[in-house]
């Protein structure tokens, strides 16, 4: 994202170009940016009387909306023009009104993903945020030991997701897996096959491979936070778990923005993991919409209805990503560091 | 606002990767190994015939050094997506492997592979007929087999049938009684790669045949309205009820792949009693546990009849074999290049004995003798007899219908399995999908 900086400085711009308006529905990432570089910038523009005539041109934006258009809105039309067709993805599609829609809406099992895929953004949320909070938190001290640490709780960040799944679902078989090579009775669970547990070791797979991510963005956002606050804090008496929800946990605001919103768009488009580890099984314990639409478009070859899911799925995630950025009121964007 | 020459250059200097790209995109599938314009082409799985695959094209290229194959070999599920989005975009291979079955009839149905009936003469005498009429759509040959029959046998592990004094079961009734025997002694009696979905269809294939013969799925595969409420899915589910509540699979099967052969493992550790697997897994056997192979403990023996059931026991589900069928984007001298392939250099003899040296029985007639002088001569003649003598070798059912039936078929099955379904389910949801 780098055109991320450009795009809050154009945002600012009195002229209304298509380009613009692009660029203003993603102002929540350069906001969301824990170190909140909008702001500064915002109030430098705004001082200076000849703001609109200074900065980058808008032809530096070209090559982004070219690419944007091209991968990004090109194809969404697309998927929404194919969820009103017929397609086998051989031959042309053919034009078949609403009655993809009318399938996927009818069909109980698109309310099953859709349940899935809700429990799947709380599931990982609950079990990710605090956790990778207080790794984060911890890890922004400067002790060698800590370092060290930090190296070790990183490592799940390096391997690919597939690599992860593989690994998992060879670990967790219970009939050559390390239950069975350690003996141990109370592992030895059919963890993956079992359609009740299965969607809960997903959820702890997906957790443990991003909490790492996740506690990366808080340690850069704590140790952001001035040592002055603390130390003021700790001349008036305060003591550390004070000072952890009166200080780190306010100025942590638009990381923990940053952080959810991401925590929730990944759980909505988690497929890799799922797919390698159950392919959506066992039954269809574990397909969320993300797998639903795959398997629907390139296991059935039902490129339609895999278009319909794909739409539901693209509403989802905008309208959760909108909605956190509203209620968290990020968009008004002040900035932490008044005073200091 | 003002745009220097500089900004221009810079813009037009910055854009450029796209124009590349997208110039890329419409150019780019015709020269590699994807058949549009130029050469003949070839895509093959990996795995399993792949050798002789390599050495049939390796003939071929040797007497036609002016129009060689280019062949490139995928893994079974990678294949599987490629290949329709290759065909579907016009830039699929000149000779297409598949299953046939539901996916050929689509390939017929949007005129993406030609008709070679009158263009494989030789082949046509030597492949073995009821393998060859797979390959056929309302009468012609659009694809060919090109390497081993795969029947689906029940494979058994002889030291632990030894052990609890089982006999090899003749009826369901002695199946059943085999599998509460074995889980009374603490062993899983038979090995199910759950996770895998397929080989659950295997058992519901073959209960439904032993109930009431090939006649309730071919009326299914015709998509007769209300075929699936034919009395013998029903009755198929009732003995597949009383096999899983009976404890036969176990209850960890839901974890087992079949992708890396944990089933056929699950049997030469000792650990499960039988298998019902594809013909293919044989190999996997004399591989993977060669010394327990050698010790003489594999075992294998027909599906079994069941008390009251019509269906004949020799009836055989499985994949008659893979297919090649000819591209219609390929040049008419393509065409008729990749005809002479299948006819000639197919399943050639060479490539027979290849195969037959592998462990694999080739889809062609008249190879018993060829079948005694092998090593492996007690399970090829065993599968050969078992696909020659069949009164029926019916194609998979995820493979012989639609993808679309294939999947619903695969999720319901699947819950069934666990629990989760019941038989009506099943057959509410298959009736569903005939339109």
């Amino acid at each position: 994202m780098s055109s991320d900086g450009t795009a809050a400085a154009a945002a600012d711009r009195p002229t209304s170009s298509g380009a613009e308006v692009l660029l203003r529905k993603k102002e929540p990432l350069p906001d969301a940016d824990p170190s909140g570089p909008g702001s500064p910038r915002r109030s430098i523009s705004a001082s200076s009387p000849k703001a609109s005539r200074k900065g980058p041109s808008l032809w530096m934006l070209a090559p982004a909306v070219a690419f944007f258009a091209a991968f990004g809105l090109v194809p969404l039309l697309g998927t929404v023009v194919l969820s009103f067709c017929d397609w086998n993805g051989l031959g042309s599609p053919t034009f078949s009104g609403l009655d993809n829609w009318t399938s996927v809406l009818k069909d109980g099992s698109t309310y099953h993903a859709l349940w899935l895929t809700v429990l799947m953004c709380v599931g990982t949320f609950v079990v990710q945020f605090p956790i990778s909070l207080l790794l984060g938190v911890f890890m922004a001290g400067q002790q060698r030991y800590r370092a060290v640490m930090s190296v070790l709780y990183f490592l799940p960040l390096l391997f690919s997701a597939a690599a992860i799944g593989i690994a998992f679902k060879n670990l967790l078989d219970p009939n050559f897996g390390v239950s069975n090579a350690l003996h141990l009775g109370l592992l030895q669970q059919d963890w993956l096959g079992s359609p009740t547990l299965a969607f809960w070791v997903i959820i702890a797979v997906v957790s443990w491979c991003f909490i790492p991510f996740h506690s990366l963005l808080y340690q850069a956002g704590a140790r952001q936070i001035p040592k002055s606050l603390y130390e003021a804090a700790q001349l008036d008496g305060a003591g550390r778990v004070r000072c952890f929800f009166s200080i780190t946990l306010p100025q942590l605001k638009y990381t923990m923005v940053t952080s959810t919103t991401l925590m929730i768009v990944g759980a909505l488009t988690a497929f890799d993991l799922i797919y390698v580890m159950t392919n959506g099984g066992p039954g269809d314990a574990t397909r969320i919409l993300p797998v639903d639409m795959y398997l629907d478009g390139f296991k059935s070859n039902q490129m339609g209805v895999a278009s319909v899911v794909a739409v539901i799925l693209i509403g989802l995630a905008l309208s959760f990503a909108l909605l956190l950025n509203k209620l968290s009121g990020s968009d008004r964007m002040e900035s932490q560091m008044e005073g200091m | 606002m003002s745009v220097s020459r500089r900004q221009l250059l810079m813009g037009a200097v910055a854009s450029a990767p796209l124009f590349a790209l997208t110039a890329c995109g419409s150019g780019g599938g015709r020269d590699g190994a994807g058949g549009g314009g130029g050469g003949l082409s070839a895509w093959a799985l990996t795995g399993g015939p792949e050798k002789v695959f390599r050495s049939t094209f390796a003939r071929w290229n040797k007497d036609n050094p002016d129009h060689k194959f280019k062949v490139q070999y995928f893994a079974n599920d990678a294949y599987k997506q490629k290949i329709r989005t290759s065909v579907g975009s016009g830039n699929g291979p000149t000779l297409i492997y598949s299953w046939a079955g539901g996916t050929l009839k689509d390939y017929v149905a949007s005129k993406d592979v030609v008709d070679i009936t009158d263009k494989i003469p030789t082949l046509t005498k030597r492949a073995l007929p009821a393998v060859l009429d797979v390959g056929k759509v309302d009468g012609k040959v659009y694809a060919v087999p090109i390497n081993n029959s795969q029947p689906v046998l029940f494979y058994y592990n002889k030291k632990l049938f030894k052990q609890a004094g089982v006999e090899v079961p003749k009826t369901f009734g002695d199946l059943l009684a085999a599998v509460k025997t074995f889980k009374s002694k603490g062993i899983l009696p038979i090995a199910l790669a759950g996770q895998s979905q397929w080989p659950e269809l295997m058992w519901i294939e073959y209960l439904v045949d032993r109930m009431g013969g090939p006649e309730p799925f071919k009326k299914a595969f015709e998509q007769k309205k209300g075929a699936w409420s034919d009395p013998a899915f029903k009755k198929a589910f009732g003995k597949l009820k009383e096999l899983i509540d009976a404890g036969a699979f176990g209850d960890k099967f839901g974890s087992v792949v079949a992708d890396n052969n944990a089933d056929a493992a699950l049997v030469y550790t000792d650990k499960a009693a039988m298998l019902l697997q594809g013909s293919w897994v044989y190999t996997t056997f004399t591989n993977d546990a060669a010394k327990w192979f050698k010790a003489g403990n594999l075992g294998w023996f027909d599906f079994p009849s069941i008390e009251g059931g019509t269906g004949d026991k020799s009836n055989v589900y499985g994949n008659p074999s893979n297919y090649f069928s000819v591209s219609s984007k390929a040049s008419k001298e393509d065409q008729d290049r990749a005809a002479k392939f299948l006819d000639k250099y197919n399943l050639s003899d060479s490539a027979c004995q290849e195969l037959i040296d592998m462990g694999l029985v080739p889809a062609v007639q008249n190879i018993e003798g060829k079948l005694a002088a092998s090593k492996d001569k007690d399970f090829l003649q065993y599968t050969y007899d078992q696909t020659k003598n069949a009164k029926s070798f019916q194609l998979s059912w995820d493979q012989a219908l639609s993808d679309k039936q294939a999947q619903t078929i695969l999720t319901k099955l699947s819950a069934f399995f666990l629990g989760k379904a019941s038989a009506d389910d099943f057959i509410s949801a298959m009736n569903g999908t005939i339109k």
